[in-house]
């Protein structure tokens, strides 16, 4: 197994009266890219925080390799941060600001203009050293936060929606560059975004977060494919999200329509929600299918077409390649794989 | 620049009461009376750099100067503490700092002499221990502290409002590169600060120099500063000419006070500008 850099247990925060964190336990591997994904207000910010100090936890404790840094101040941390907005120094200038940690730890001067280089490099600003911070443009201020943060060779950086002031190619471009320099310095990242795609493509482990309590931990490959309730099928790319019954094991019923599926362990009978993946649903001819439906939109979407299909109870959102022109009558087929079922959630 | 003409009601009031006072001062100062009417000359200049008038001006400035270290070194941590974060005694603090400053100045300086005074209520308090009087009203110790007195909010404010407006997340960045308290404030507080130490300085070190109801009042008559000077120049000698020479060389001094502040204010702002 992996070795556990930094472990939360039981950490929980209110700010006056709210809860912005609950009971929150994660571990955060060594090396890994680990994404706090979440709605805004979530506690991603807030746990991004407790780790990097700046906030004490009301309940609960920090572990960073093993050992309780609850109490720690952040300067003792070997954690640095990209800050949402930047946080640069406005009376330094570029190198000054890259070089500020490291003359705190009164590095030799020449090291210091070396490291500041290498990393100017890195993140493709070279030659930028003795530009003022606010002639530079928010990408170019962005790529200084980083490299003011990754100079310091942390071994846990933190980085709060790094991106999100950034326009989409240069956050294209960016995600691409931080995934590369993550995986060229085998520094652990951990990323808060509520960018689900952002999170899909960049992360080793995704942590889906909700009104401060963890929903899913996993890859984005098991999140995507088994999401562990309607919120986080909701919430990580588009679904149908329908309610069912489970008649027994591996027998649903839903849209007025019995299908085989892969679930089973549920009671009979009992009420589910079903979540289907547009993506999964395949338009038959109607006649080759027990679920019909009629086509009340379809738009043109790049590379496939989003279809909405109503059927008498039901809207079905369907994207596929293929295109069945509005007004028409069509079939649904539906595989027992692309069924997921969850546990109806009580409280939304 | 459209509707120019807004600034022409501005721009009369700047001549009327600003240029042609000033011409008049450069005037008399550049003229003398003789038999035949006025004459040009710089004879009241060359009067000024007679020691004893250097003296005088050497003096003001500084006392001008201890005063305005004073109010640095007072000024600065109380705004520190203004700019804090215990909010609800903030309010409370800026209006007990602000409310003197409501008060007119002579009073404010009268309200010091009865409490310096021989019999005042300073030495009462120390016959009253049983200690001998003390000669305080009178001395160039007064006159300093009725400067700082005076004075010190004008440090303190703009201290408080530009560090009241440092970004919280900067200071917050600090500490995550590894700063402790100390280098938080050496490398990222003060440096931020310096533009309201400078308009601070600037507005404590002028009206210092230039006063000469503190030093009348506090100091007796007997620190006559250069304000006093010009003063009796043209109340009680009635030379308005010698007056108005010493004027310019105060407006020269204080010109160039602020042309040195803003050079060096400039050099930490914009270093490194290309
Ligand atoms: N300093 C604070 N004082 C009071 N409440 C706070 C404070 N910081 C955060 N909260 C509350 O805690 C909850 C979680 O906030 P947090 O900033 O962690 O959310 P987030 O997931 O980062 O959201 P976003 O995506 O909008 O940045 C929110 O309800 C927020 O209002
Ligand atoms: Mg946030």
């Amino acid at each position: 197994m992996a070795q556990n850099i930094i472990h939360l247990v039981n950490v929980s925060k209110n700010y006056n009266g709210t809860e912005a964190l609950r009971n929150i336990n994660l571990y955060i591997r060594k090396n890994e890219f680990l994404t706090l994904l979440g709605p805004s207000g979530c506690g991603k910010t807030t746990t991004l925080r407790i780790i990097g100090g700046f906030e004490a936890p009301d309940g609960g404790e920090v572990l960073f390799n093993g050992v309780n840094i609850t109490s720690v101040p952040p300067y003792k941390r070997r954690v640095n941060t990209v800050f949402q907005k930047y946080a640069l120094f406005p009376h330094l200038n570029v190198f000054e600001n890259i070089a500020f940690g490291l003359k705190i730890k009164k590095m030799d001067k020449k090291l210091i203009a070396e490291k500041v280089h290498n990393i100017l490099g890195l993140v493709n600003l070279s030659g930028f050293e003795q530009r003022e911070i606010d002639s530079l443009s928010g990408g170019q201020q962005q790529r200084v936060a980083i490299a003011r943060a990754l100079v310091n060779e942390p071994e846990v950086l933190l980085l709060d929606e790094p991106l999100g002031a950034l326009d989409l190619k240069l956050r294209q471009e960016m995600q691409i560059e931080l995934k590369n320099m993550q995986q060229r310095l085998g520094i652990t990242f951990v990323y808060v975004t509520h960018d689900q795609e952002e999170a899909l493509s960049m992360s080793d482990t995704i942590v889906v977060m909700k009104e401060g309590s963890i929903q899913q931990i996993g890859s984005p490959i098991d999140i995507y494919n088994e999401p562990k309730n309607s919120f986080v099928a909701d919430f990580i790319g588009e679904s149908n999200i329908v309610s069912g019954i489970m008649l027994r094991d591996y027998l649903v019923k839903f849209a007025e329509t019995t299908f085989e599926c892969v679930d089973h362990g549920f009671k009979e009978n009992e009420p589910v929600d079903v979540v289907i993946r547009p993506e999964d649903i395949q338009v038959v001819p109607a006649a080759e299918s027990k679920l019909q439906g009629e086509v009340s939109a379809v738009t043109f979407k790049g590379v496939h077409y989003e279809m909405i299909v109503q059927n008498n109870s039901t809207r079905w959102k369907i994207q596929s390649t293929a295109m069945a022109p509005v007004g028409a009558k069509v079939g649904l087929q539906i595989l027992p794989e692309a069924i997921h079922i969850m546990k109806k959630v009580t409280v939304k | 620049m459209k509707n120019k003409w807004l600034t022409y009601p501005y721009l009369v009031w700047m001549l009327i009461f600003i240029f042609i006072p000033l011409l008049l001062v450069l005037f008399f100062s550049l003229t003398v009376r003789t038999p035949e009417g006025l004459a040009f000359s710089f004879e009241n200049f060359q009067r000024f750099f007679e020691p004893i008038y250097l003296r005088v001006l050497l003096r003001s400035v500084y006392l001008a100067l201890i005063s305005t270290i004073i109010c640095l070194v007072l000024g600065y941590p109380m705004a520190m503490i203004l700019a804090g974060n215990n909010f609800k005694r903030k309010n409370v603090m800026v209006f007990l700092f602000v409310v003197p400053m409501w008060m007119n100045f002579l009073l404010r300086t009268y309200a010091w002499m009865t409490l310096l005074e021989r019999q005042g209520l300073l030495n009462t308090f120390l016959s009253f221990l049983g200690l001998p009087p003390l000669n305080l009203l009178y001395t160039q110790e007064a006159v300093v502290l009725g400067m700082v007195y005076n004075f010190l909010p004008f440090m303190v404010l703009p201290i408080y409002s530009v560090l009241s407006k440092i970004d919280r997340q900067l200071i917050e960045a600090a500490a995550d590169l590894g700063a402790d308290q100390v280098t938080i404030f050496r490398r990222v507080i003060f440096p931020l600060s310096l533009p309201g130490v400078m308009s601070g300085i600037t507005m404590v070190f002028m009206p210092a120099v230039t006063t000469f109801v503190i030093s009348r009042l506090l100091g007796g008559g007997q620190f006559t500063l250069i304000g006093n000077l010009i003063e009796q120049q043209f109340l009680f000698v009635g030379d308005w000419h010698f007056g108005s020479a010493i004027s310019m060389v105060m407006m020269v001094i204080i010109l160039l006070s602020i042309g040195v502040l803003s050079r060096y204010d400039k050099e930490h702002e914009g270093g490194g500008l290309w």
